[in-house]
């Protein structure tokens, strides 16, 4: 019998969700887009505005080159088409965060377009999600709706953000859940991280997503009428409301409703989404060039000159660490899950003789070590110099394993580095062949009946014995050594 | 062709009044209708030309007063600035024209939004 | 010391020369206009402090034997659009009868770092948007030479000061004619530079790529000294050129014989009062006794350009108005309940008539499905309008025209009509909407005794050979 379950998911499977994103990302310039004013987050409020960003009468704007500059960069990251020659437009409309009553943006001759990332597609492999655009903008001022004695009819207007550079990243509707959403906005936020154009942080505001969503039957050309949905501050979150939306797109079509175009905000405690209650805004922008501005011109050469300050982007870089340290997807995955860590794991395997097991230790043994600690990669006892050295160490047999191990609990433990511990802790291997002699007698006369088998002709019980013995010295007998004399002494 | 244009209707001021954030009386509202039809009805005469080839000129600043001898970036690079912070107003000569503020806030009444 | 009659030159040398002090100077001015502008209204807010400050400053330099700024002690009233730090600053406008402006308006600034004493922020139609100085937000700007009749707009109060003695020379602004229209009516000479020869920061904006800064004085030489100090590229104005800036005060002394002036025809047609005319065909006669070369001109696309003005000015006003929205500075309204009561009474309330007028319209034309019908279009025309110029300065080196087809009307003539009132603008537009600059220098009177102003347009960054032009026929009509 179907379960109530079972029915929903068939009917899911009628319809495919079309989304699309809107990434609004600050840029890392000092000043802002256009005037002076330090773009600095967390100051007074209302402490860094001027006559240009608080909208004052007689103020005019002038173009901060570094911002074009970030701008473009990220641009190419994401493979867009620079266009040489972009406009800057008005975007009117009236909110109290919004000084001037227009934000200065651009709209059919924007800065780039045309481009596209790749981002795992369900079932393996790689997908590739346009982007339609990507321009400048400035940024809003604050509206805080809570928080003050007066916040039941009180609005409170911090402007410092005002004229904060923006790009805003836009992508074609070519993502088809709310996985791929969330694997669209991961992928993107690390590329715009290796560009350092942003520190990309939902939590100060430095990157907002809105969301476009709606559904059609599957196999349908035309796409379904659309809601926005706005105020969503994690990609966890983002991934929840548009899987809520599309439940409820679903719901409303299936029952002979029609969607209503409209935005939508998302409510993390409750898990849904609800209609502005306002009444919503007449959306006629009234886009026209901004006379206060000139053409934006970034020519060929300019371009050149950008396009070599592109560092070496995530996907290209797990590409060759793959190739160049023998390393499997998976492994080069968790490697590089920041830069930081990519970073510092290549400095390490480059100064070791095997990279391979460089890349073993920290997977199999520092990462490990420092999530039960709950440290991040930077705060980690054992330096990358440090796994570097026990690589070292354990590839030419001056340690085993389990004395490895030890030595990194022993780091985590008093918080030191692995040659200042190595050095205290380092084992005394045992080379004394009459000490080992002693240790395989005891063995030997321990364990008669395996003697008996060994030497009726079962050789494997040779590491029977090696075990014994490296168990009896605690792991610090030569094993070279043990080898040796447990052949002379079982023969 | 000027006899093309749809009459402005009270219905169109309203909604273009809504855009401005005006409120007009009656007596604003039905002069508007009026006065707005009446300089529409001149500026028809626009459609007398054909300026299907002619692009449109949003400033004279892009290109009268240029160095036509600078090409690409360079032509227009005068007009951007460098990525340098400059001192802000303080803070209290900002709040000096508010209409309302806690001194450190600009107040507003509430924005309706959930 | 007969202050009437004091040019920026002659203020300049008595100061030197310390016929009198800067702070007596200051004084006498203030005492005219205590005694005149209660019947003429030019003022809306006195700087007494300031100017006697400034004026002290220049006394102690002189007084000390040391070598004086260029426009020590000079006198100068500044249109109220013009913002100065610390002084209420309104644009004319009810909406911010109460704002301080705390930054200086980049012209004023280099006016006062050159020694000027602003004695006053003078009356304008709100925002600068109007024909005749009767849209105040305040009150009207009688004529001081027919106190029943509009003084002109929108820098009405700027030539009203000048032509009555309440101050040596003023700035004001020119988006559609506002700097020569009132020049003309009130007998006094008015020039608009170059869009982009002088820097619009600190300038209320009415209409970004329309609105020019320029000086309202006595003589002509007077404006080529106040164009030289404010003339110049500002960093904080993206559409401030950087044509380097001639010195003007040598300029106009060069001869004018062979320069070829061109009258179009479309500026002579109907509409056009026959005293007007009469006056304007006597000063190029003149013009041609001096020697220039007169050659009939045709500008075809005139007839739309008052049109193209309205909605291209609109529309940009409609924007940068948006700003008066009751939140940071300016008037809210009292009734203010909700966000939305807020915007909407504070913006019906604190602005006027015309100014809402004009919002609605540039609103109008923007909005969706008109934008390329209006907007898109009139822009196109300001193209053609453009090449008519560009196509005119190739055979001629200036254009005169009368300023206005009529002289000063009376207060409240054409209140009730705007669009009649917007007519009045049909011979200043077309410079505007192409960047040019132009002039206006009395050349005569009507029966009644109303100044009438001859026109001179150049090409772009070409001022010098325009005041040349102005200089020379100025002389030639008094001598």
């Amino acid at each position: 019998m179907a379960t109530s379950q079972d029915t929903r998911a068939a009917v899911r499977a009628h319809y495919e969700p079309v989304i699309g994103l809107e990434v609004h990302v600050h840029l890392l310039t000092a000043s802002k887009i256009f005037c002076s004013c330090s773009t600095r987050f967390g100051d007074p409020p209302n402490a860094n505005v001027c006559p240009v960003c608080l909208g004052l009468p007689g103020a005019l704007p002038v173009l901060n080159q570094q911002a074009v500059q970030f701008a473009t960069l990220a641009a190419m990251a994401l493979n867009c088409r620079i266009n040489e020659r972009s406009i800057f437009a008005r975007k009117n409309y009236f909110y109290p965060d919004l000084p001037k009553g227009y934000q200065v943006s651009q709209y059919d001759k924007p800065l780039a377009e045309f481009g596209w990332i790749e981002v795992p597609a369900t079932g393996g492999g790689a997908k590739k999600i346009g982007i339609t655009r990507v321009h400048l903008e400035e940024d809003a001022g604050k509206s805080l709706h809570e928080g003050f004695p007066d916040s039941y009819d009180h609005t409170y207007l911090d402007l410092n953000r005002c004229g904060v550079p923006l790009i805003e990243i836009v992508s074609e509707p070519d993502l088809r859940s709310p996985e791929e959403a969330y694997e669209y906005l991961t992928r993107l936020k690390e590329i715009i991280l290796y560009t350092g154009v942003s520190d990309c942080n939902m939590e100060e505001g430095s990157l907002r997503c809105d969301a476009n969503i709606s559904v059609r039957p599957a196999g349908q050309r035309e796409f379904g009428t659309k809601t926005e949905i706005k105020n969503v501050n994690s990609f966890r979150f983002i991934r929840q409301a548009l899987e809520y939306e599309i439940e409820r797109h679903i719901t409303v079509i299936e029952s002979g409703g029609r969607i209503v175009q409209e935005t939508r905000l998302f409510n993390s405690n409750e898990g849904k989404t609800y209609g502005m209650r306002s009444k919503e805004e007449a959306h006629d922008y009234r886009y026209f060039p901004e006379p206060d501005l000139l053409p934006l011109v970034v020519d060929a050469a300019w371009q050149r000159q950008i396009r070599a300050l592109l560092p070496e982007l995530p996907a290209a870089r797990r590409a060759r660490m793959m190739r160049e340290y023998s390393l499997t997807e998976d492994d080069v995955y968790t490697l590089t899950r920041t830069q930081g860590m990519a970073d510092q794991f290549e400095e390490a395997a480059r100064a070791a003789k095997n990279p391979k097991r460089v890349a073993n230790l920290v997977i199999g043994d520092l990462l490990g070590r420092l999530k039960a600690q709950g440290l991040e990669i930077e705060q980690s006892p054992i330096s990358m110099k440090g796994v570097a050295m026990s690589a070292d160490l354990v590839e030419s047999g001056a340690i085993s394993g389990k004395i490895l191990k030890d030595l990194y609990d022993k780091a985590f433990e008093r918080k030191e580095d692995f040659p200042a511990i190595y050095e205290k802790e380092k084992p005394r291997q045992i080379t004394d062949t009459a000490a080992i002699e002693k240790m395989i007698d005891e063995v030997i006369a321990a364990n008669p009946k395996q003697v008996e088998q060994y030497r009726a002709g079962k050789t494997t019980m040779k590491g029977f014995f090696v075990g014994q013995v490296m168990k009896a010295s605690k792991g610090q007998a030569n094993p070279a050594l043990v080898n040796e004399l447990l052949d002379k002494k079982l023969s | 062709m000027s006899d093309n244009r749809q009459p402005i209707t009270e219905k169109d001021v309203l909604y273009v009044a809504e855009l401005a954030n005006l409120e007009l009386t009656d007596e604003e509202r039905a002069r508007m209708v009026k006065d707005l039809n009446s300089i529409l009805d001149y500026v028809d005469r626009l459609n007398e030309l054909d300026t299907s080839n002619v692009e449109p000129m949003a400033q004279t600043s892009d290109r009268y007063g240029i160095d036509e001898s600078k090409a690409g970036t360079a032509r227009f690079a005068y007009a951007m600035r460098e990525d340098k912070t400059g001192p802000s107003l303080p803070r209290e000569v900002v709040m000096e024209n508010a209409p309302e503020t806690d001194g450190a806030f600009f107040k507003v009444p509430k924005v309706i939004e959930k | 010391m007969d202050i009437s009659t004091l040019t920026i030159a002659s203020a300049r040398a008595a100061i030197l020369e310390r016929r009198t002090s800067a702070v007596a100077l200051a004084e006498s001015f203030y005492q005219k206009i205590e005694a005149a502008d209660k019947q003429i209204g030019a003022f809306l807010t006195l700087t007494r402090e300031r100017a006697l400050a400034k004026a002290a400053q220049i006394d102690a330099i002189a007084d000390k034997g040391d070598p004086l700024p260029p426009l020590a002690g000079v006198p100068i009233a500044i249109k109220d659009v013009m913002v100065m730090r610390g002084v209420r600053s309104t644009a004319g406008s009810k909406i911010l009868s109460n704002f301080v402006a705390p930054y200086d308006c980049t012209a004023v600034a280099r006016l006062e770092a050159a020694g000027a004493v602003v004695l006053g922020k003078t009356n304008c139609d709100e925002f600068a948007m109007g024909s005749s100085n009767e849209n105040s937000g305040y009150y009207p700007v009688h004529n001081p030479r027919d106190l029943s009749r509009v003084p002109g707009g929108s820098s009405g109060g700027s030539a009203a000061a000048v032509a009555a003695g309440m101050s040596v020379a003023a700035l004001g602004s020119d988006t559609g004619g506002s700097i020569r229209q009132p020049a003309s009516f009130c007998g006094v000479v008015g020039l608009m530079p170059t869009y982009g020869r002088v820097s619009r920061y600190g300038l209320i904006a009415f209409a970004s790529s329309l609105d020019h800064i320029g000086p309202l004085t006595k003589t002509v030489n007077d404006a080529a000294i106040l164009l030289k100090h404010i003339a110049g590229r500002d960093p904080l104005d993206s559409t401030s050129a950087e044509v380097p800036v001639p010195d003007y005060e040598r300029e106009i002394e060069k001869p004018v014989r062979g320069l070829r002036l061109g009258v179009p025809r479309e500026y002579f047609g109907e509409g056009l009062d026959p005293e007007v005319r009469a006056a304007v065909e006597a000063a190029i006669q003149k013009m041609a006794q001096i020697g220039c070369e007169v050659v009939p001109i045709s500008l075809p696309h005139t007839r739309y350009a008052v049109p193209t003005y309205y909605v291209i000015a609109t529309a940009e006003a409609s924007s940068n108005l948006a700003r008066f929205d009751g939140v940071r500075y300016g008037y809210r309204s009292p009734q203010a309940g909700t966000l939305s009561e807020m915007y909407r009474r504070s913006r019906d309330q604190g602005f006027g008539a015309e100014a809402k007028r004009r919002i609605m319209l540039g609103t109008y034309v923007l909005s969706a499905g008109y934008y390329d019908a209006y907007y898109l279009k009139a822009q196109r025309v300001r193209a053609l309008l453009t090449r008519d110029f560009e196509a005119a300065f190739q055979r001629v080196d200036a254009i005169v025209t009368p300023t206005s087809p009529t002289p000063a009307f009376k207060l409240g003539e054409k209140c009730d009509d705007p669009l009649a009132m917007y007519l009045a603008d049909i011979y200043t537009v077309t410079a505007d909407l192409a960047g040019v600059p132009g002039v206006s220098v009395p050349c005569g009177e009507s029966k009644e005794g109303l100044p009438i102003g001859l026109q001179i347009l150049g090409r772009h960054f070409d001022e010098g050979t325009v005041i040349r032009l102005a200089h020379v026929y100025e002389r030639a009509r008094s001598g």
